[in-house]
């Protein structure tokens, strides 16, 4: 290292903590206010000798493990309570004691990790790795087995020779001038330091590469397109029957498929009775699937009058005394089976909005048919339930 | 700074603490047998709550001298008369168990026959909770930390006259095989006189929560007579507010170790949501006592927590002498949360005024106690081979 010609400051030994102490307290007590101590190891009743104040690095500490605690508690509120809420063991979304642990480690993370890195940053001037003491005599002293006072030059009562006998009437040995050090830097965009670089990120991807992948045959990561599992529609070396997929159970029935139990018959004599009340939301279901899949061949109002008229066997009306006497079941059977050229509609519409078309067959039937007592009556149904 | 220390001359304490510690514990009896007359089943509680309050600052000052042998710890060695002084109380403490095994019918569900009879639960833990099992467990837990007490005490005071280094090393020896009875006797202790209390239910945790409380009852004591001491002269006086800091940083440790263990308590049984187990924390969620739960949380967490979380707080003598009280106040409702719900008295509340009794005698109990001590012993182990580097101690 190249050293100027401008002091950096004076360097003492001693032998024992009991002298560096005293030698401290001393300095600090003649009014040297820029001067740093060096011990091998952290030296009891060394903070109070040099007038320490406490470290401002805690600060660090403090408002970034409270962010940290923030910002896990509102990201699990986020993603738990707000963008995909999730019920989790049957807590509720925001689940606060669940949330606890982690809140914990994300504080405790983001508390070290700045405490580690504020120190480096702040107090150790990163990127800046130049230090006038080391390579010094002195450093190799203290950092083996002796106990060392340095005193600064940019000390307001920095005088040398005065020092030098303050020092060694203390008891200190081995007094060194450290010198200031020439400043140097390094430019990051040279092209040696630039290639240096490219060849190193070039030889350890391309190691790393080369030796997982084609040496010992281990994918870099496990990547989800590759797993162990039949796709469907697939055959398969595991069953016996050569299939990836596989028949439910005999029996089994889907979740809201119960089966209808009049299947083929061509017309139960104890019909089902319509398990749905008649309200607003079931005439409106009932409504819109009528209209997907009746109105097409009965007309929007039941009347047959499609434009499939004269085109097909003419499609009937539902307004006949035949249809307004049958049972609601008997309407909902004819819905699933089918009748004459009538498809069967069980595969396209669930049995709720089955019901719900009958429900509003019904209230066409009704509405065809309505006297004037009628809408009294619905006047006051609608006004007792408060619509 | 070297050999300054050894001239130290053991002021005598006032009259006055003596007498103010009697009369505490003369008026805390008072007020208390008042109370037990007016509503026995209540007042049995508060005895008990008072009893285990006791017990935990005595045994925590004492588990505080095991960890100085054990560790080998050079700071406490200056104050730790003062927790040998406190723990002094156990063989008394151990008579003072004798109202709580003489009406046991009024505290423990499991000691009525016909009801153990009717309930598969209480007939399957019966082999352990019965009377006589219990009554055998008490004094095998006492006699275990009162034995250790005299050996402890024992050769520390023979020490201050013959200065064997010898006895020092057998202290660590009879230390070092206290300290996992230590373990198992406050598991029993705890599980015996406040899990118990609720029968059916269990925690495996139960006994690191009441050991976690205990020490920082012992600490928090330890620290309010070692401050008042440095403040009105008493001490030694080179001890400085060095020796405070590892007072101040082991209360904060183990405010923290309190909340870690209350909280995994918590959890668990939140999480898994069994009902043999949720019905505890759903009686201390029920009525005023969700309060109380939460109150809990701020008293005897976040408020420490916050007083004690910078670092010139661990040394200063005037927050530590607070947040001690405040931590003792603290454990003292910790012990109430864990043992009121439990309480089978029917009249109305009117009698919990007399609730306070107990606890005062209680702290009566321990200036007695402490005060009766010193003026029998030294306050400074004097013949301690590390009670120099002790007392120059410096962080």
């Amino acid at each position: 290292m190249e050293r100027t010609d401008k002091i950096y400051g004076l360097a003492a030994l001693f032998d024992s903590p009991d002298k560096i102490i005293h030698a401290t307290e001393s300095v600090v007590k003649e009014g040297y206010k820029s001067f740093d101590v060096h011990t091998p190891y952290p030296v009891h009743g060394m903070d109070n000798a040099m007038k320490l104040k406490p470290s401002t690095l805690g600060y660090i500490t403090l408002v970034f493990g409270l962010s940290g605690a923030a910002f896990i508690l509102l990201f699990m509120y986020w993603t738990m309570s707000v963008n995909y809420p999730m019920i989790i063991g049957g807590k509720p979304y925001f689940a606060l004691p669940a949330f606890i642990p982690v809140t914990f480690e994300v504080t405790v993370l983001l508390a070290t990790l700045s405490t580690v890195i504020g120190m480096i940053a702040f107090y150790f001037k990163f990127p800046v790795n130049a230090y006038p003491l080391n390579e010094t005599n002195y450093m190799k002293a203290v950092s083996n087995d002796k106990y060392g006072v340095f005193i600064k030059s940019d000390d307001p009562k920095f005088d040398e020779s005065k020092i030098r006998v303050f020092l060694t009437s203390l008891g200190g040995t081995n007094l060194e001038l450290v010198y200031d050090l020439k400043k140097v830097t390094y430019d990051p965009f040279s092209p040696r330091f630039i290639s240096v670089l490219v060849g190193v990120i070039i030889v350890v991807s391309g190691g790393t590469y080369v030796s997982l992948n084609k040496a010992m045959y281990l994918p870099p990561f496990n990547w989800m397109e590759y797993q162990f599992r039949g796709n469907p529609q697939s055959s398969s070396d595991f069953f016996s029957d050569g299939r990836v997929n596989r028949m439910p159970v005999k029996g089994s029935v889907a979740r809201g498929f119960i089966p209808y139990e009049f299947t083929g018959v061509t017309l139960p004599e104890n019909p089902l009775p319509n398990p749905l009340p008649v309200d607003e939301k079931v005439l409106q279901l009932g409504k819109r699937k009528y209209l997907t899949f009746c109105s097409p061949c009965h007309g929007d109002y039941g009347d047959g009058d499609s434009r499939m008229r004269g085109q097909f066997p003419n499609p009937p009306s539902l307004h006949t005394e035949k249809l307004k006497t049958w049972a609601d079941g008997l309407i909902y059977h004819v819905i699933v089976n089918g009748q004459n050229v009538m498809p069967s509609y069980a595969h396209q519409t669930t049995a709720e909005e089955r019901w719900a078309m009958v429900h509003y067959v019904r209230a066409l039937q009704l509405a065809k048919n309505a006297s004037e007592g009628d809408i009294d009556r619905f006047n006051k149904e609608f006004s007792a339930n408060g619509k | 700074m070297e050999n300054k220390s050894m001239e130290f001359v053991q002021k005598p304490l006032p009259e006055s603490v003596l007498k103010t510690g009697i009369i505490l514990l003369i008026a805390g009896v008072v007020i208390g047998v008042i109370g037990l007359l007016l509503d026995f089943d209540r007042m049995i509680f508060s005895y008990l709550i008072a009893f285990v309050f006791v017990t935990t600052v005595s045994l925590g000052a004492l588990f505080m001298v095991s960890l100085e042998y054990i560790t080998n710890a050079i700071w406490s060695v200056p104050i730790r008369r003062i927790m040998e002084f406190l723990a002094s109380a156990l063989p008394i403490i151990m008579v003072l168990s004798v109202p709580i095994l003489l009406s046991m019918h009024s505290l423990f569900h499991w000691t009525h026959t016909e009801a153990v009879a009717n309930d598969p639960f209480l007939s399957g833990k019966e082999p352990y909770l019965n009377t006589t099992f219990f009554i055998i467990r008490v004094i095998v837990v006492f006699a275990v930390w009162s034995l250790y007490y005299f050996m402890v005490t024992g050769n520390s005071r023979k020490q201050d006259l013959t200065k064997d280094q010898k006895l020092s090393h057998r202290n660590l020896v009879f230390s070092a095989a206290f300290i996992p009875l230590f373990a198992i006797t406050i598991s029993i202790f705890a599980v015996d006189f406040l899990m118990s209390l609720e029968p059916h239910w269990f925690s495996t945790i139960f006994g690191i929560y009441v050991f976690s409380g205990t020490v920082l009852a012992g600490l928090a004591s330890v620290t309010i007579i070692i401050v008042m001491m440095m403040e009105k002269g008493y001490a030694h006086p080179a001890l400085r507010n060095d020796h405070l800091f590892s007072l101040g940083a082991l209360l904060f440790g183990f405010v923290n170790f309190w909340a870690y263990i209350a909280f995994s308590q918590y959890m668990l049984i939140w999480y898994a949501n069994l009902p043999e187990e949720t019905f505890w924390f759903l009686a201390r969620w029920e009525g005023y006592w969700v309060v109380i739960s939460l109150l809990l949380i701020i008293v005897h967490f976040i408020v420490p927590y916050i007083v004690l979380l910078p670092q010139p707080a661990k040394m200063d003598p005037k927050r530590l002498k607070f947040i001690s009280i405040w931590i003792l106040v603290a454990h003292l409702l910790d012990i109430y949360w864990l043992a009121m719900p439990q309480m089978h008295s029917d009249k109305s509340g009117f009698y919990a005024i007399f609730e306070i009794g107990f606890p005062i005698a209680a702290v009566g109990l321990m200036i007695v106690v402490f005060a009766m001590n010193y003026k029998k012993f030294n306050i400074i182990p004097v013949g301690d081979p590390k009670l120099q580097r002790g007392i120059n101690f410096r962080i």
